[in-house]
């Protein structure tokens, strides 16, 4: 192995927002391929077989849920939407299509690429689920199932530690009420997300340093919850 | 002394004025009788007018073959004449539409009181030719016209009495004092006679065999003397006004005001006009009254149209109507006239005559006896010669045969009952038993049968039962005394029910009107949308009159649609757009049952606004006799005229609106220009500059110059996105697109994620949040509280200096959660705090702290949109607090 880059496929209708991205990305090392409509998006993903593809909603031939929906026919890659459709409904739309998180126009360069390395990083675990988590100075065994703070035991329920698993699956990423609820709780209790929001309460009593404004398990409003880890020493995973 | 004159009557003269500077001029060539040479002298006039260069047109003429006149048309301009068919006959008329066309100066049109043929083809638009120059007129061209004084609709009758020769074509006495001139013709009758002679005088072929009876030098005489005395009356009433409106200064409440009782008889229509000559003489204001009574029901179909058609004479005349009801006339006329202050009541003579006006004292009578407070007039018949007496068949009503054979039964049901009871009881109690079966019989099958069951009783009693039995003949006298009571008794029951059911009949049809017109009020009254009202003007109409009926309403251009969309039921398809434009145009009624188009098969009535006509609604009954009656008619405007106010009411508040809505929308538009273009501008200001710095290789940067010129640029952009997200939001709320999402959310994670979202910004305060432990869920859309949030946080940044203190509370009270943002700052601005929540509002217009003052609307907007409210308060001690009360919300399933 040479130099293993990731190539990062760009769907977008705006040059300006192509070459801004592309400095960006490039000068975090990675190959960019660029695409114009989602006609040639879809040619492209096909083609090269990039390891993630930004994609905007507004696109001149079709709509970019639509390209969502068709690469997710064929490829788990990982997708982050881009869009000016700020609208709660929006993202919650794209995200079902099958995209991994979403970033809105206007973004920031820190925020753009802490969110493609999360996706890339969920890419190249598959669906494995992490073994231990990190949050601050609470170590989290996921699969002994056992947390401990810098002042011994904390004592999890099941419940909080599969919400903790479930967010920890997708750990940077957005996870929507629905979908918490629904890998959590089971589908029957689909749509009741006022337990979600306790346990979400009581998860950060326990494992926020400041509970009122937390860091760890951070509100997306109106669509779900991110768990943000802080960044691993290394970029890339090999 | 100069008297203050009332300002409504100023207000009116001045109308008057304005209405006659717009108006053509109206001249009438006035005369006593045909021959005296109105024709000659008005085309005479014609060519002076002419010579000086007046734009004057002959519209129409009749020559009547005279050289004489033919010479004087030559040189005029003439309108070509409307050939009119009916039946065989092509009969050459005045061209309406054509001389509107033309529009001429002065417009020459012969014999005002002309018929127009309202059977012929084509139809013309109204019966009468004074309507047709009425029409002219108010299309502001000035007419001059000719005029006989036996043509005046009010001295029709005295016209009739003198000559012998009743006219049927007459002319409203309004058109005639409303004229601007009126030009005396005279000619000694002597000299008409002469010219009589001569052959001078035209006279139509059935006017030929009358003339023999008219053109008598009394007769003559006594025409002129009237000619002569209505033109001085006119003159009179012009000089009293122009000598400072004498009638005027006097009060309004010393104005007489006459009471014309008229019953179904042919003295009704002599009343209407002697109480029209009474009421001009006097200046009063004068009420035409009929009375609905039981008996009048019982009246012939004839005999009702006659009443009708005198009040139209009387609305004619210029009198108001008015139909009254009560058991008898005198009742209801004396408490109308209390209720109306009536100074004098004109009645007719007695009718009852002989026995029957011993029984029941005639209407005069009763009248004279009743009233203290006014005078009554009672008005002679007097036999007006020359009018054919009028055959009036009394109703024949229908003979209910089953009835009488009902009838006949309970007398058969007596004589078996009493030859049962024969063996045991006196005579005198079998009476009693006949006694009950007549009454039974007046009670239940009415007059007719209950007299014939009175008849046989008596005779069955006789003949079975009163000694000698099987015998008609009686032996003892006092029989025959039995025989007149059960006679009586049976008859007296009979005409008391009947007069008791007509009386509860009339009441009921009374209640029955006022019911419907109230329900249609009220109907309307709960609807604020044109196709409601319209649809519910129609149903009510409908049902009312048994028709069909539409309500058009002009589009901008104003001309008058037909409804579009689903149709009413009882709407009404058929309604001649031109009829119902030019009802719209005029403000009048056409159509069927007025003088306008009468053979139109729909009645089309203006619905007159304040200030325009609305719309118009046309009617078509399914009987056609149903909208010629008065009371029907009055009904039907009562309604149009319901459905115009409200109509009105809805324009109005519409009109209300669209402008409150234009005024705000252009002062927003205002204020948003000069906002967002400063607003957008200083940022954008920032990022070119810094960023032309940065672009520019000339330009020797320090790395730490270039890392600040950057993060200015990064600071701006933001700044811009939340300005533009901002107003996209305002926006979405003002055009009501936004749909809560609503969910059960934490109070703290709200805080929580708002503080998060503002974590830069807020760097440099310390920020405080406390927050109770046991605060319940709420149910509420959770990026728009946020976003409240959020804006209250960053408005207390923008406001207060670095290191202030910023505190975020909560409180819960029974069904609310209160959230606070209190700050240490220099406290609100001065003014009602409530101004800081509209939009483009900064607390201080100079300050620089930024922000297009949209933050604090878009608070007000969610807060509301969840049910909550949101105020802004000094705090105590120093500083502004926000407080935001949001409803818990239902409880979950």
């Amino acid at each position: 192995m040479t130099q293993a880059m990731f190539q990062v496929l760009i769907v977008e209708d705006d040059s300006a927002i192509r070459g801004v991205l592309r400095t960006l990305l490039e000068a975090q090392h990675y190959r960019v391929i660029e695409a114009e409509n989602a006609g040639r998006g879809s040619i492209e993903a096909r083609s090269h077989r990039p390891d993630a593809a930004i994609i905007d909603l507004g696109l001149p031939d079709r709509d970019g849920l639509s390209l969502i929906r068709e690469i997710r026919d064929y490829s788990p890659l990982p997708i982050l939407v881009l869009s000016a459709r700020t609208l709660e409904s929006a993202k919650i739309a794209a995200l079902d299509a099958g995209a991994d998180d979403f970033v809105d126009k206007p973004f920031s360069a820190p925020e753009l690429l802490a969110r493609i390395r999360a996706v890339l990083r969920r890419n190249a675990r598959g669906e494995q689920q992490l073994p231990h988590l990190r949050l601050g100075r609470i170590e989290i065994d996921l699969t002994a199932r056992v947390a401990t703070g810098p002042d011994g035991a904390l004592h999890l329920t099941p419940l909080e530690f599969r919400l903790l698993e479930c967010l920890a699956r997708h750990a940077g990423m957005i996870v929507t009420h629905a979908q918490l609820v629904r890998e959590v709780w089971g589908p029957e209790r689909a749509g009741d997300t006022r337990g979600l929001r306790s346990y979400v309460r009581m998860l950060r009593q326990k494992l926020e340093p400041e509970p009122g404004q937390p860091r760890y398990i951070v509100t997306e409003a109106g669509v779900g919850y991110r768990l943000i880890l802080d960044e691993p020493g290394p970029e890339r995973l090999d | 002394m100069t008297e203050r004159r009332d300002p409504d009557e100023l207000l009116a003269d001045v109308q008057r004025e304005e209405a006659r500077a717009r108006r053509g001029r109206l001249r009438i060539f006035f005369g006593s009788s045909a021959g005296i040479g109105k024709t000659y002298s008005m085309l005479e006039a014609a060519r002076g007018a002419r010579a000086a260069g007046a734009d004057l047109v002959v519209g129409y003429v009749e020559p009547h073959g005279r050289l004489e006149t033919e010479r004087l048309l030559i040189g005029l301009e003439c309108l070509p004449f409307l050939e009119v068919r009916y039946r065989a006959l092509v009969r050459p008329e005045f061209d309406l539409d054509a001389a509107l066309v033309r529009r001429p100066a002065i417009l020459l049109v012969d014999e005002l009181a002309h018929s127009n043929l309202v059977e012929g083809e084509p139809r013309p638009r109204h019966a009468k030719r004074w309507q047709d120059v009425e029409e002219l007129l108010d299309a502001g061209i000035s007419v001059w016209t000719t005029l006989n004084v036996q043509h005046l609709e009010s001295l029709n009758d005295v016209v009739a009495g003198i000559t012998g020769v009743r006219q049927n074509e007459t002319v409203p006495d309004r058109v005639f004092d409303e004229a601007d001139e009126v030009e005396l013709i005279d000619l000694p009758p002597d000299d008409l006679l002469a010219r009589l002679r001569a052959g001078k005088v035209y006279l139509a072929d059935q006017a030929a065999t009358a003339s023999e009876r008219f053109f008598r030098k009394p007769n003559l005489l006594a025409l002129r003397e009237l000619a002569l005395r209505r033109t001085a009356d006119r003159v009179d009433a012009a000089a009293r006004e122009y000598a400072g409106r004498e009638r005027h200064s006097r009060p309004w409440l010393a104005r007489d005001r006459f009471l014309i009782a008229v019953a179904p008889d042919d003295q009704a229509e002599q009343l209407v006009r002697v109480g029209k000559r009474f009421a001009d003489a006097l200046d009063a204001e004068w009420i035409v009254v009929s009375v609905e009574t039981p008996e009048l029901l019982k009246l012939g179909e004839a005999r009702r149209n006659q009443r009708i058609e005198v009040l139209r004479l009387a609305e004619s005349l210029g009198a108001e109507t008015v139909t009254l009801d009560g058991a008898t006339a005198a009742e209801a006329l004396t408490e109308y006239a209390r209720l109306r202050n009536v100074t004098r009541i004109v009645v007719g003579e007695a009718k009852r005559r002989g026995w029957r006006s011993w029984l029941r004292r005639s209407t005069a009578i009763e009248l004279a006896r009743r009233g203290r407070e006014f005078d009554v007039s009672i008005i002679a018949q007097r036999e007006a010669p020359g009018s054919p007496p009028r055959a009036y068949p009394g109703s024949v009503p229908e003979i209910r045969w089953r009835r009488y054979w009902l009838a006949l039964g309970i007398s058969a049901v007596c004589t078996g009952l009493a030859a049962l009871m024969y063996p045991y009881f006196e005579l005198t109690n079998l009476v009693m038993v006949y006694l009950l079966g007549s009454t039974i019989a007046a009670l239940r099958l009415g007059r007719g049968p209950a007299s014939l069951t009175a008849f046989v009783n008596v005779a069955a009693f006789d003949f079975c039962f009163v000694p000698p039995r099987f015998s008609f003949a009686v032996s003892d006298f006092q029989y025959l005394v039995t025989f007149a009571v059960m006679l009586g008794m049976t008859l007296v029951v009979a005409s008391l029910v009947a007069s008791v059911r007509a009386q509860t009949r009339v009441a009921g049809a009374r209640e029955r009107r006022t019911a419907l017109l109230y329900a249609m009020s009220r109907e309307l009254a709960a609807n604020r949308s044109f196709d409601t009202l319209a649809m519910v003007a129609v149903k009510h109409v409908a049902e009312t009159f048994a028709s069909e009926a539409v309500v058009l309403m002009p589009d901008p251009s104003g001309r008058l649609q037909l409804p579009e969309g689903e149709r009413a039921p009882g709407a009404f398809a058929g309604a001649d757009l031109s009829i119902a434009q030019w009802v719209h145009d005029h403000g009048k009624p056409a159509g069927l049952g007025t003088d306008t188009l009468p053979a139109a098969p729909a009645q089309y009535l203006p619905l007159a606004g304040t200030r325009r006509t609305l719309g118009v609604l046309a009617v078509r009954p399914r009987q056609r006799r149903r909208l010629l009656l008065p009371e029907q008619r009055h009904l039907l405007e009562t309604f149009a005229g319901q459905i115009a106010l409200a109509i009105e009411r809805a324009q109005l508040a519409e009109d209300a609106e669209a402008a409150r809505v234009a005024a705000e929308t252009e002062s927003l538009r205002n204020t948003l220009l000069a906002s967002i273009s400063h607003d957008l501008r200083t940022p954008l200001a920032v990022i070119a500059g810094a960023s032309s710095a940065l672009a520019d290789p000339n330009v020797e940067l320090r790395p730490d110059a270039r890392q600040a010129l950057a993060h200015s640029i990064d600071t701006k952009a933001r700044e811009m996105s939340e300005l533009i997200s901002n107003v996209l939001d305002l926006m979405r709320f003002e055009a009501g697109e936004v749909r809560l999402r609503l969910e059960w959310e934490t109070v703290d994670d709200l805080v929580g994620t708002a503080l998060a979202r503002l974590d830069e910004r807020l760097r440099g305060w310390r920020v405080e949040v406390v927050l109770p432990a046991e605060l319940p869920a709420v149910r509420v859309d959770a990026a728009l509280i946020i976003q409240l949030l959020s804006n209250l946080l960053d408005n207390a940044a923008r406001h207060t200096p670095r290191g202030t203190r910023i505190r975020v509370g909560a409180t819960q009270s029974d069904d609310t959660v209160e959230l606070s943002v209190e700050d240490t700052g220099p406290g609100l601005p001065p003014g009602d705090p409530e101004r800081l929540f509209a939009k483009f509002q900064r607390g201080r217009e100079e300050s620089n702290a930024g922000g297009a003052g949209l933050g604090l609307a878009i608070c007000r907007a969610i807060a509301r949109a969840h049910g909550g409210r949101i105020s802004a308060t000094p705090r105590p001690g120093g500083g502004a607090c926000f407080r935001f009360v949001l409803p818990i919300g239902a409880e979950p399933p």
